[in-house]
């Protein structure tokens, strides 16, 4: 037997061509998880007794000789808010917790399909609001590179647990930057695909219209090689693309000559000096491999994050709303079904949820529709607009992930406009339900990690994947 | 309420209240779609199972599970659009946001500013045209049962129990104008809605089993003057309670209003065994429902094929179907002779009754009378039927013996209708042989005769009776009056 391969595609040709089991994989990895994870706090559960059965299975059917699938005994850590058939999936919420669902998401089903092992759930801000890990009802994660400080959010549990080992690759969900940005303040790769391309059936909704699942991973390759499993038609998500899943793999070695890249010269400001330098760095270096650097306006953008926090909020305050008590997770009884109702969510939600709810609540409002919601809308599709005109001179475009490198525990938690800051380059995307992707490239203040985003116009994965792909060899990564 | 040009309608003079008041009414009709599965999960849309069996993550509205839209009920409500006269236009989903029990995501997922169906109208069959507003397609609540507690109802109840079921079941609300004046109009209208909604397989239609659901909004005013305010009648199960309602309705305002009070707007609760309304809610108390459209479906454009298709394989509606009952009868279409058989949907069977030779009047007589549990497709083969009618019309058969014929061959389900009469000893008998035994009825009751004479038709009884015995019931009863007549000379 040989060494544990570290990326996903590794591991799978390795399990396939029976150099190494699926078991012993899943072996290495809990052995990781056990060393490490009291400090990281990365899952909200490990399921090491059903990884190993799901490893033997493989296994099994590798002997056997069965078809298996391209991530053939590849761990992968699930966000902890993607249905998973009878194990607890809780949203980092007190509301949810203990709540077993009966039935699996279509990402979760499509990753049994391709033979991969599902080793946990992750941590993450509550229902997916924050941007730090620090609103999970149990306990923060820590930041695998530096664990006095936040792995960002809110898909801090799997990002971390990529950057710590715990898996070669996660799966998070991104409604305005949740993948993207605690990729890039724990240094992996993390993307966010077209809204519709991979199912949301079985993601406990944030914000429908914005809600997108993507991977996590160590290499832009293996980012790739998971956005193609779990992407492509789902009739059980009416808003999913009628479209079969787009081919990737090629485009990340394909190079960026002849492309045209966009620079954003009124880019809200904001971002440390550091992180302007290696976006800077990322241009001469696109630049170096063959592309085109295009100057491009986008004036919306500086009303992306009021409309974001108003229509998040709106759709928030209406998809939370079952969590009443009546049917599954907490409840806390009271005199009346009303009085239930309050008495639940009074104890089932978080202080940041409450907030979404409340600002949502009041969005929605007969009366204050058009002046918030409504107005929300109509930024949303200026926003749109400005991006169809600048995609009609560049084929992608490149701004910071994140503003600012990892920050400390505490540093933003009570201050929540400067939390929220934090997605200001993230959230357009999710606006105009186009994809991104954060790939590290370098370092910032303190040596922490800084991501460069990477934007393409709907359904242009292919021509992200070949940026990603060209940034990645200019960072010095996998080739 | 509605600035159509429809609304200007006025009511006739029988048609106020007393007082110079008028009414004005307009009906909000829901009605479940007759789909195989709900309206945005695979369950399936069955009335009367056991609780809490035809459920689903999305039924349950569980985290993460998602709505898709069920092509048959769109196809259904397109059928009740065009069947309304409706345009159909491209349309969208909203969340209706309100807290309960039995409403399993905290919303309702319904049509609001953008529905399917808009600018229809139903015209009664006594000729009255209703416009109809819109009719939008939404998905059905949950069923709460409150135990103890004396109303029944969830405040004081001890515990309630709910059943999933009929959650997320498809309803098509049909909202009407404020066109009706009378009670009786809004009766008729539900009556013909639902013949309708029966034709063309939309639903099946039963007040009594909630699959049609009828809320009235009510108000009076005097003409000329703006509609006054109006309340909303909630739990009118059935259409004579739905008249009954309205009038009661309507006699409560006008009282509340000839003392100088004003009208609240408010939802009122039809109590159909004390034959009262009560305050249920009022205005004030509504819930601000927070309408948005919803994220996790996309528009529905029905294109002008599909359009075109449901119209092309619509079945007749009532309105047609009694025209044609009419042009082939010479009966008017308000008859009830007509209207009842056109309900049961023997129309088709009246005609095949002529189409093989058979007089169309009798037949449809002999259906509306002897045909009333026999369904759309009497079991009584339509050439049968019509050789009675023959007998019948070419005075073979009296009239009773007809009937006696008639239910031997709705007994038998058929049958040589001149071998049943043979067999039973009917045999026409010839005009001069009833005439000589009138003329024996009269001399052996010259008493009676003279009675009848003088204008006591009463006493025209004791002499039709001598003649039935001595025919031994084989005279026709008509023929027998036609000859008495004959001899008083009138």
């Amino acid at each position: 037997m040989s060494a544990i391969p570290s990326t996903a595609s590794e591991i799978a040709a390795a399990v396939i061509a029976k150099r190494i089991t699926a078991r012993a994989v899943i072996d290495d990895y809990l052995s990781r998880i056990d060393a490490r994870e009291s400090e990281i706090h990365a899952f909200n559960l490990v399921m090491a007794q059903d990884a190993r059965a799901q490893a033997d299975a493989i296994d099994a059917d590798i002997v056997a000789g069965r078809p298996v699938g391209p991530l053939a005994g590849v761990p992968i850590a699930i966000k902890d808010n993607m249905c998973t058939h009878g194990v607890e999936t809780t949203c980092s919420s007190k509301i949810l917790e203990g709540w077993k669902p009966p039935y699996d998401a279509t990402v979760i089903t499509r990753l049994r399909t391709a033979g991969a092992v599902i080793i946990g759930k992750t941590n993450m801000d509550e229902f997916a609001m924050g941007s730090s890990t620090e609103n999970s009802a149990f306990g923060s994660t820590r930041n695998p590179c530096d664990v006095s400080r936040v792995p960002g959010g809110s898909s801090g549990g799997s990002a971390a647990a990529v950057a710590a080992g715990f898996s070669p690759v996660s799966l998070g969900s991104d409604t305005g930057g949740s993948i993207r940005q605690p990729a890039a303040m724990c240094g992996v790769v993390g993307v966010k695909p077209t809204y519709g391309v991979v199912s949301r059936y079985g993601l406990v909704a944030y914000a429908s219209s914005l809600d997108q699942i993507g991977p996590f991973a160590t290499t832009v390759a293996d980012a790739a090689l998971l956005t193609e499993v779990i992407g492509g038609h789902d009739p059980m998500d009416s808003t999913s693309i009628p479209l079969a899943s787009p081919s990737l793999l090629p485009s990340v070695s394909q190079g960026v000559s002849g492309m045209r890249i966009g620079r954003v010269t009124d880019l809200p400001a904001g971002a440390e000096p550091e992180v302007v330098a290696q976006l800077n760095e990322a241009f001469a270096a696109l630049e170096a491999a063959g592309a085109t650097i295009v100057d491009i306006t986008l004036p919306s953008l500086s009303y992306a994050l009021t409309a974001y926090y108003l229509i998040a909020p709106a759709e928030a305050s209406s998809n939370l709303a079952r969590f009443d008590g009546v049917r599954f997770g907490l409840r806390v009884n009271a005199a009346d079904t009303n009085s239930m109702y309050g008495a639940t969510r009074a104890a089932g939600f978080g202080d940041e949820v409450k907030r979404r709810i409340m600002l949502g609540t009041y969005a929605l409002s007969a009366g204050y529709y058009d002046a918030y919601y409504g107005k929300a809308l109509k930024v949303r599709r200026l926003i749109a607009q400005d991006f169809e005109r600048a995609y009609e001179q560049v084929d992608a475009i490149l701004t910071p992930t994140s503003p600012v490198v990892a920050f400390k525990f505490g540093d933003k938690v009570d201050d929540p406009m400067s939390m929220y800051l934090c997605d200001i380059y993230t959230i357009p995307t999710n606006l105009a339900g186009h994809p991104a992707m954060s790939v590290p490239f370098g370092t910032g203040a303190h040596g922490l990690p800084v991501g460069i985003q990477v934007l393409a116009p709907a359904l242009g994965e292919q021509a992200m994947f070949r940026v990603g792909g060209a940034l990645e060899v200019a960072a010095g990564g996998a080739q | 309420m509605s600035d159509s040009p429809l609304s200007s309608i006025v009511a006739t003079e029988d048609q106020m209240l007393e007082g110079g008041w008028e009414l004005i009414v307009g009906l909000e009709v829901h009605v479940e779609l007759a789909t195989r599965t709900k309206l945005f999960s695979g369950s399936p849309n069955r009335f009367g199972d056991e609780p809490n069996v035809n459920i689903d993550p999305v039924t349950l509205g569980l985290p993460g599970a998602l709505p898709v839209l069920n092509r048959q009920a769109v196809e259904l409500a397109m059928r009740i659009g065009v069947a309304l006269n409706c345009r159909i236009q491209p349309c969208i989903f909203h969340r209706k946001n309100y807290f309960y029990p039995d409403m399993p995501k905290a919303y309702q997922i319904s049509q609001y500013d953008i529905p399917l169906n808009v600018d229809g109208f139903l015209e009664l069959p006594s000729g009255t045209t209703i416009g109809v507003e819109r009719a939008h397609l939404e998905e059905d609540t949950g069923k709460s049962t409150h135990v103890g507690g004396a109303t029944g109802r969830i405040h004081g109840s001890d515990y309630s129990l709910i059943d999933f079921n009929r959650a997320g079941v498809p309803l098509v609300e049909i909202v009407s104008r404020p066109d009706i004046r009378t009670s009786e109009h809004a009766r008729e209208y539900v009556s013909e809605l639902r013949a309708i909604l029966e034709v063309i397989g939309a639903s099946d239609a039963k007040m009594e089993e909630g699959s049609m659901r009828v809320d009235a909004n009510v108000s009076v005013h005097k003409p000329g003057t703006p509609f006054g305010t109006r309340c909303e009648i909630k739990n009118v199960n059935s259409i004579r309670a739905l008249g009954r309602a309205i009038d009661y309705e309507a006699r409560r305002q006008i009282d509340v209003l000839d003392t100088g009070g004003v009208i609240r707007q408010e939802t009122r609760h039809w109590d159909d065994a004390e034959g009262r309304t009560h305050t249920l809610r009022v205005k004030e108390d509504a819930d601000d429902y927070r309408y948005f459209p919803e994220p996790d479906l996309v528009p529905v454009a029905p294109d002008d094929a599909w359009v075109q298709a449901v119209r092309d394989n619509l079945p007749m509606l009532p309105a047609a179907r009694r025209s044609a009952l009419s042009a082939l009868t010479g009966y008017d279409t308000r008859s009830e002779a007509i209207i009842v058989v056109v309900e049961r949907a023997q129309h088709d069977y009246v005609q095949a009754v002529a189409d093989a030779g058979g007089d169309a009047v009798r037949a449809l007589i002999y259906v509306q009378q002897a045909f009333a549990d026999a369904g759309p497709t009497p079991a009584v083969p339509a050439k049968d039927l019509a050789a009675l009618t023959i007998l019948e019309r070419d005075g073979k058969l009296s009239a009773t013996q007809a009937k006696t014929v008639l239910s031997e061959l709705v007994e038998n389900g058929g049958g040589d209708a001149a071998a049943i009469a043979a067999a039973k000893g009917f045999e026409a008998m010839d005009n001069s042989a009833v005439e000589a035994m009138v003329d024996e009825a009269i001399a052996a009751d010259p008493d009676a005769w003279s009675k009848y004479c003088a204008g006591e038709e009463k006493a025209a009884g004791a002499i039709v009776g001598r003649v039935m015995k001595a025919s031994k019931g084989k005279a026709d009863g008509k023929v027998v009056s036609a000859i008495m007549q004959s001899r008083r000379g009138s």
